[in-house]
């Protein structure tokens, strides 16, 4: 047998092996991304509208460029409406959910069975059934407390704190009680108060957790349309979600490609974000129910 | 000193340090300080239920922080404040909707009800003539109208308060000065208001009645909407103020306020006066129509079984690909796997809203990416993708694959590195294939570990509201006939914010709270006795 016959007897086992995975795998790559190549290559486009037919066709800036000047589409003040929002709702509720899960992980008190039963209950309510009850709330609001009312910030932060508050506990409660207890015993043995074991002990060791749980919150939080939409009825006001909506609610108007650049410039910072940390996050969403 | 820690607990351990208590004492105070604010600025407006809750929540917080011991409450507190606001108000708050008939017909209290009945109580007569209107004011500022009928040339002037400024004839004896073509320009007594005093004086205007006669409900009144022209109105229904009827002044019938049912109605027949009713507690009528209504039962049923089946297919069609995925990738012979993971969750890292916005645009039936571009059909043979039940379905679904699959990928990649290849290799060395190592031994093991995520993403699905309402907006519209209609693509949690905000019917928030409370309930027993089930099934195999 002649080296050539063994190398192509060899890829013919490889091919049979192994090969065919990565034919199967790129049909797949081509199906996960074909729709987002196609919104970005509309991005690109002068046409306006879905009419679209050819990916990468043309090489044209100009969405972006208006998007980012336009006066009727305040875009820039959509995304750092979304990004104040967002990340404030991510930090606050990532702290309290935290603090709930620290004394369900590492106290025991009455109730703390039922307490976390509820938990998991509670936030089983989906947001969208509650709508009529939240507006109720947030017109009162507005009536008295008019800076968390609606059309504000800050209501509709304090809405999405209430609504992330059970399913955030109860997935911390799982970390935290990873946390070996003899850790904190030792600390106080050591003669460390209680926030001293809270701050300095635990939270340090679960603060990859806490990050990966911000990220998250932040992501949900971000792509919400419903709430969103009910508390913010003015241009200025509203959120990527809400905003690139209303760009494309009317079925015939030619912002399509607006939309796309806009789409793409939302997403590109939230993708990356997802690719570099999905290890993280694959565990951060499965709740430790997984050990990958 | 160690028993006496021992006994009050773990987590009394060392003395607080001063810093510490320092810290506490000034966010304490902050909070305090804030809270005193806005009970101040509630007390002078009169927002008594507000202070209640607040004074509560203030002395509560300073309580927890301040007292020795109590250590879970402290950790507690924030959360459960936040929670019981705006999670168990909401639900507790949806509960007591779902038993009145709260709703775009009745939004609010009897006397707003009567308000509005009142407001349109009276109509233009019809058939009667339009008054060339000149507004003027007396000398005490109040308005006059000077109204003119041109067929008969006869001017005649009144003001609102009838005693005082009775509606009556005027003519050149009275100081009344026309111009040639017959409009009024001066009256003794009266003068003629400018336009631009009409404009500041605009609401007062349009809101002026001028009894025609010393009883306004069988004279009618004289009232403009434009300052120009004046009409003649009657009332249509006279209110008793002393037995709270209202009479129906063309065939004199009393209708009397149903408090059952939020309606003036005629108790002989049932008849309502008005579509304008008020809020009342209707007990259980709202969950009883949900299994007697017809109009309600014939799409329920169809969305039901559309809704178990939608989190049903998305939930096995996006665990098979994403398990067939992780088999076929989890093979350490694959180079670049990094990348080629990367690509494939793009779906998941990709914002769910905006991929909803980017395939309805892709299905689009005319110049769509995927009619034209892909099935290369042209705009006469497209398919209806979104406008048509069958392929609506097909395409929510096909958007939900999409979107799930990297999920499925991922968590099933983690559990199969998970179980021990040795498992595998013995049953390999006793002589099972592949697919028998996969079935027997793999799959239950496999199953054990995701089924708790596989109902949570069934749960999940079961009320995606975003993906159906962005894609499809639960349409098409089955029958536009219906009162609450229903669509194609609606799962059970877009029927119910159809119900609760808008269709054809006007918004009824206690059905749709009602509706909100069976969901939730649906969704909690399915949950709660899944995850028992799977943690028996834990206990059986571990």
């Amino acid at each position: 047998m002649t080296k050539e016959t063994i190398k192509k007897k060899n890829f013919g086992r490889w091919s049979k092996q192994v090969g065919w995975k990565y034919l199967v795998a790129a049909i797949m790559i081509v199906y996960a991304i074909f729709p987002i190549l196609y919104i970005l290559s509309t991005s690109l486009t002068d046409m306006g509208g879905i009419e679209n037919k050819t990916l990468f066709g043309q090489f044209y800036l100009g969405n972006y460029r208006d998007l980012l000047a336009s006066k009727s589409y305040p875009y820039r003040t959509w995304l750092w409406n979304t990004f104040f929002i967002a990340s404030l709702t991510a930090i606050i509720s990532v702290f309290i959910s935290a603090c709930a899960a620290f004394a369900f992980s590492r106290l025991r008190f009455k109730g703390r069975r039922p307490g976390l039963l509820a938990l998991i209950l509670v936030q089983m309510f989906p947001s969208v059934l509650g709508l009529v009850a939240v507006y109720g709330i947030l017109s009162a609001l507005t009536d008295y407390i008019p800076a968390i009312g609606l059309g504000t910030k800050w209501g509709l932060i304090l809405v999405y704190l209430g609504g992330s508050l059970g399913a955030g506990t109860y997935l911390m409660y799982g970390f935290f009680n990873t946390v070996p207890k003899e850790l904190d015993e030792a600390a106080k043995i050591d003669g460390a108060t209680h926030t001293q074991i809270y701050f300095q002990i635990i939270l340090r060791l679960v603060s990859p957790i806490l990050a990966v749980m911000g990220l998250l919150s932040f992501i949900g939080t971000s792509s919400d349309y419903v709430l969103a939409s009910i508390v913010f009825n003015k241009s200025s006001q509203y959120t990527i979600a809400v905003g690139l909506g209303t760009l494309i609610s009317d079925p015939f108007s030619k912002n399509w490609a607006l939309f796309s650049a806009g789409a793409i410039i939302a997403a590109t910072p939230i993708v990356i974000l997802f690719i570099s940390l999905q290890r993280y996050i694959v565990s951060g969403l499965t709740g430790g129910a997984v050990k990958g | 000193m160690f028993t006496k820690n021992r006994k009050a607990g773990l987590y009394t351990g060392g003395q607080p340090s001063l810093r510490g208590t320092l810290i506490k004492i000034a966010i304490l105070g902050l909070i305090d300080a804030g809270l005193v604010f806005v009970i101040m600025l509630l007390v002078a407006k009169h927002a008594w239920t507000m202070v209640v809750v607040l004074s509560i929540i203030g002395l509560a917080v300073n309580f927890i922080y301040l007292r020795q011991g109590g250590l879970p409450a402290k950790y507690l507190a924030p959360g459960v404040i936040l929670l019981l606001i705006f999670q168990i108000y909401v639900v507790l708050f949806s509960g007591y909707i779902s038993t009145t008939n709260y709703g775009s017909l009745h939004n609010g209290s009897y006397e707003e009800a009567l308000d509005a009945i009142k407001q349109s109580a009276y109509a233009p007569i019809e058939g009667s003539i339009d008054y060339e209107l000149k507004v003027a004011e007396a000398k005490d500022k109040s308005l006059l109208f000077i109204a003119t009928d041109f067929e008969s040339g006869k001017t005649f002037v009144g003001g609102s308060n009838y005693s005082k400024y009775p509606f009556r004839e005027v003519t050149a004896a009275d100081g009344l000065v026309k111009d040639s073509y017959g409009a009024v320009t001066g009256l003794k007594g009266a003068t003629i208001l400018t336009d631009d005093q009409i404009t500041d004086r605009s609401v007062e205007v349009t809101s002026t009645k001028v009894p025609m006669g010393p009883n306004i409900e069988v004279d009618g009144f004289l009232s403009t909407t434009d300052a120009f022209t004046a009409q003649h109105y009657s009332y249509q229904y006279i209110f008793n103020e002393k037995d709270q009827t209202i009479k129906r002044i063309s065939d004199g019938v009393i209708f009397v306020a149903d408090g059952s049912r939020g309606f003036f109605s005629n108790p002989e027949d049932g008849e309502i006066l008005s579509e304008v009713g008020w809020k009342v507690n209707i007990g259980l009528r709202n969950f009883t129509r949900i299994f007697n209504d017809e109009q309600l039962r014939g799409p329920l049923i169809g969305i039901v079984i559309w809704t178990f089946l939608f989190a049903f297919l998305t939930v096995i069609s996006t665990f098979i690909l994403g398990l067939g995925l992780a088999l076929l990738l989890n093979d350490s012979r694959i180079k670049g796997l990094k990348i080629l993971r990367a690509f494939l969750i793009l779906p998941y890292a990709f914002p769910a809203f905006l991929s909803a916005y980017v395939w309805k645009g892709m299905f689009a039936t005319e110049n769509g990416f995927i009619n034209r571009s892909i099935l290369g059909l042209d705009n006469s043979q497209g398919i209806h993708w979104l406008t048509e039940t069958g392929p609506a379905r097909a395409a929510v679904l096909l958007v939900n694959l999409w979107l799930g699959f990297p999920y499925m990928f991922l968590i099933s990649t983690g559990a199969l590195q998970a179980i021990p290849s040795d498992l595998s290799e013995a049953a390999g060395i006793d002589g099972a294939g592949p697919w028998k190592i996969f079935r027997l031994i793999k799959l239950p093991l496999l199953l054990v570990s995701l089924a708790p995520l596989l109902i949570a993403s069934f749960a999940y699905n079961f009320n995606n509201f975003t993906i159906i309402y962005l894609v499809t907006g639960g349409g098409p519209i089955l029958d536009p006939t219906l009162k609450i209609t229903a669509g194609g693509t609606d799962i059970l949690i877009t029927f119910v914010y159809r119900i609760a905000f808008g269709g054809a019917g006007g918004a009824d928030y206690g059905l749709a709270s009602a509706f909100s409370i069976l969901i939730f309930a649906i969704i909690g027993s399915i949950s709660f006795f899944s995850f028992r089930r799977t943690k028996a099934l834990e206990e059986v195999t571990a």
